[in-house]
């Protein structure tokens, strides 16, 4: 086990060198000159080559792609252009509110999409399927920032029950987990919890329907196992997909989130990313997306190292 | 009857319907004694299976519907409420399924999957349980037993695999061993392995056994009486000497010719049965093997009498001496 995750490491390296590529590359691809954001707009000539030899704009592609991983190794992401602080800081913590943030809505899509999904499994084309694979179909295709605004209308705005935006009552962007932080995490990781939800209520249906229609469960039953004695064995053999799912579901919402995050202004890398681009922020961009490939590729990791775990067809060499 | 004489396995006009008006099974009588081991013949399709799996009541009961009767050891098979239903299975019969890498669950170790039988019946500790398994592997003759409980069953070969499963179902001691053409999918060499192992635990334990296969070869090697089936019926049935040496219906004598084993001739062309059997939803009335007969006539329009040219000898068709006297056969869907 111990050298399949080593081995899976080194495969890492590759994928990490090729995203920090694409992503350096990505932000020079884009029309538009970042300097032209913070110079004045009558900037001498001499003043914008000043600009550009300060922030390294003027050597090649190779040596500027050189410098930035090296500085990006050392933990230095640059500075925001529109804030002026360390981007890693920024970064950082709205990683750490969008991981809050997804994780929760995951956890929650999970726990409602297993649900639905032995259910429409378990009694495949009665109504309880229909109505289970309805609310599925409901999840993945609702879109999910007009969802986040009837629900800030209903809860927020009609009722009163709950905040509408932002991580906490100090609008300070911290999410600490206390009753009045939680009261503004409900609203956006409910929204954000339905495409998870519909997606893996469909592929458990699936996953449960192909397992009870295979000989092994003709077999355990033919061995005396009850209902619940097959059950357990159903769970145990959808469980690698499920999760895989779910992983890939979470990385997903980690950096697909700027729809949602710009509805209930949460301080999350969606809402970052948002705010770089309009500012046309580059440093902070090419951070933001740089940190969130990297989940995207730790994720995929930590699901294969999960799978490996629980499957024992998965070759463990 | 008193328990002793009393058949261990007795079935009555067994019938299974599919939806979609698929009568699998067609009015079924089949008795198996204590010790006894017979064999269910035919070919794919004939309902053998489907049969097998109605002692167990394994049918999905939400598309088929299943009437007539069974006893099993002294039990009403049909009236078994879930409960018992499921205690039933596994102790008292027990099942050999035709791919055990399907039949086996993939991420569950053999070991395990023994233990939690019999756990299951018994009620005894993990340890207890798992030197069960550990015992059962032994007696089937599984190399390196020890070792090979902890293996999951994508990691054995299909013979060994075979072994863990028959090691599965006798881990209860059931009295009672239903077997869905065990040797199918193994290679030659091993089926045979396999049929002497599965014999001489038959014999060892005192094993009443059903045995359905294709395979006559296999067939006249473990069983003590044969019964060929066709389309959903019973049609020939006798003890194996009888129906290999002197088979009465005409399938039976086209499934023995149409095997190919040694004395075929080079060049020489197998003997095959023409045509191809019924649509099990819409039955022809009369013997369903009369259209591919090459003895039918008018008669066989009618349904055939069930004729007996020797003691526990009996034979479905027109064209058996002494048919023609003999009472029409009763069917459960003759009105």
């Amino acid at each position: 086990m111990l050298t399949f995750v080593g081995k899976r490491l080194v495969y890492v390296a590759p994928v990490a060198i090729g995203v920090s590529i694409v992503c350096f590359l990505l932000v020079h691809l884009a029309p538009g000159d970042p300097l032209s954001a913070i110079l004045p707009v009558d900037a001498t000539q001499e003043t914008i080559e000043q600009m550009r030899a300060a922030y390294g704009f003027d050597k090649p592609l190779p040596v500027q792609y050189a410098l930035w991983l090296w500085r990006v190794l050392q933990g230095d992401l640059g500075t925001s252009i529109a804030t002026g602080r360390p981007v890693i800081g920024e970064v950082g913590r709205a990683v750490v509110n969008s991981l809050i943030l997804a994780s929760v809505a995951t956890l929650i899509g999970f726990a409602f999409g297993t649900f639905f999904g032995f259910v429409a499994g378990y009694f495949r084309n009665s109504p309880l399927d229909r109505a289970a694979s309805a609310i599925a179909v409901f999840g993945v295709s609702v879109p999910h920032y007009w969802l986040g605004m009837v629900m800030v209308i209903v809860f927020s705005a009609t009722l009163g029950w709950l905040p509408p935006t932002g991580a906490g009552p100090d609008g300070s962007g911290n999410w600490r987990p206390d009753l009045a932080h939680l009261r503004h995490l409900i609203l956006p990781a409910i929204t954000m919890s339905v495409i998870p939800m519909g997606v893996i209520a469909r592929t458990v249906r699936a996953l449960v329907g192909d397992i009870l229609s295979q000989d092994f469960v003709s077999a355990l039953r033919a061995k005396g196992l009850g209902e619940f004695g097959v059950f357990r064995h159903v769970v145990k053999n959808a469980a690698p997909t499920a999760l895989a799912v779910m992983g890939l579901q979470l990385g997903y919402l980690l950096g697909g989130s700027i729809l949602i995050e710009t509805v209930f202004a949460w301080p999350g890398t969606g809402f970052l990313l948002n705010a770089a681009i309009f500012q046309r922020d580059l440093p902070l961009l090419q951070g933001s997306i740089l940190v969130l490939a990297m989940f995207f590729v730790l994720l995929n990791l930590a699901v294969d190292i999960l799978q490996t775990a629980l499957d024992p067809r998965i070759e463990r060499g | 009857m008193s328990p002793e004489t009393e058949p261990l396995v007795k079935v009555e006009n067994l019938a299974v319907a599919f939806r979609g008006g698929v009568r699998a099974v067609d009015g079924v009588d089949l008795t198996v004694r204590r010790g006894e081991v017979v064999a269910l013949i035919g070919e794919s399709g004939s309902g053998k299976s489907v049969t097998l799996r109605a002692i167990m009541r394994l049918n999905p009961e939400r598309t088929s519907r299943v009437e007539g009767r069974i006893r099993v050891a002294g039990q009403d098979v049909m009236a078994l409420p879930k409960r018992a239903l499921a205690d039933f299975r596994g102790r008292t019969v027990a099942m050999i399924f035709q791919e055990p890498l399907l039949a086996l669950d993939p991420v569950y170790t053999l070991g395990r999957q023994i233990a939690e039988a019999v756990r299951r019946h018994e009620g005894v500790s993990e340890a207890e349980a798992r030197a069960r398994a550990l015992a059962m592997f032994e007696r089937v003759r599984i190399p390196s037993p020890e070792r090979r409980l902890d293996a999951y069953p994508h990691e054995m070969s299909g013979g060994m695999r075979q072994r863990a499963m028959i090691a599965l179902a006798l881990a209860c001691r059931p009295q009672l061993l239903l077997a869905d053409e065990p040797t199918t999918a193994l290679d030659a060499t091993v089926q045979i392995q396999i049929l002497l192992l599965l014999r001489e635990l038959q014999r060892e334990l005192g094993l009443s056994a059903i045995f359905v296969t294709h395979d006559l070869g296999a067939a006249v090697e473990v069983a003590d009486r044969i019964a060929v089936m066709y389309a959903g019926r019973i049609v020939e049935e006798g003890s194996a000497r009888q129906v290999v040496l002197s088979p009465q219906h005409p399938y039976t004598v086209g499934l023995l010719k149409s095997r190919a084993d040694g004395a075929l001739a080079k060049g020489a062309r197998l003997v095959t049965i023409p045509g191809s059997p019924p649509d099990l939803a819409r039955r022809p009335p009369g013997c369903a093997f009369a259209p591919r007969c090459p003895l039918a006539d008018e008669a066989c329009r009618r349904d055939p009498p069930v004729v007996s040219p020797a003691p526990g000898h009996r034979a479905a068709c027109w064209r058996v001496p002494g048919a023609d006297a003999a009472e029409p056969a009763q069917r459960a869907d003759a009105a």
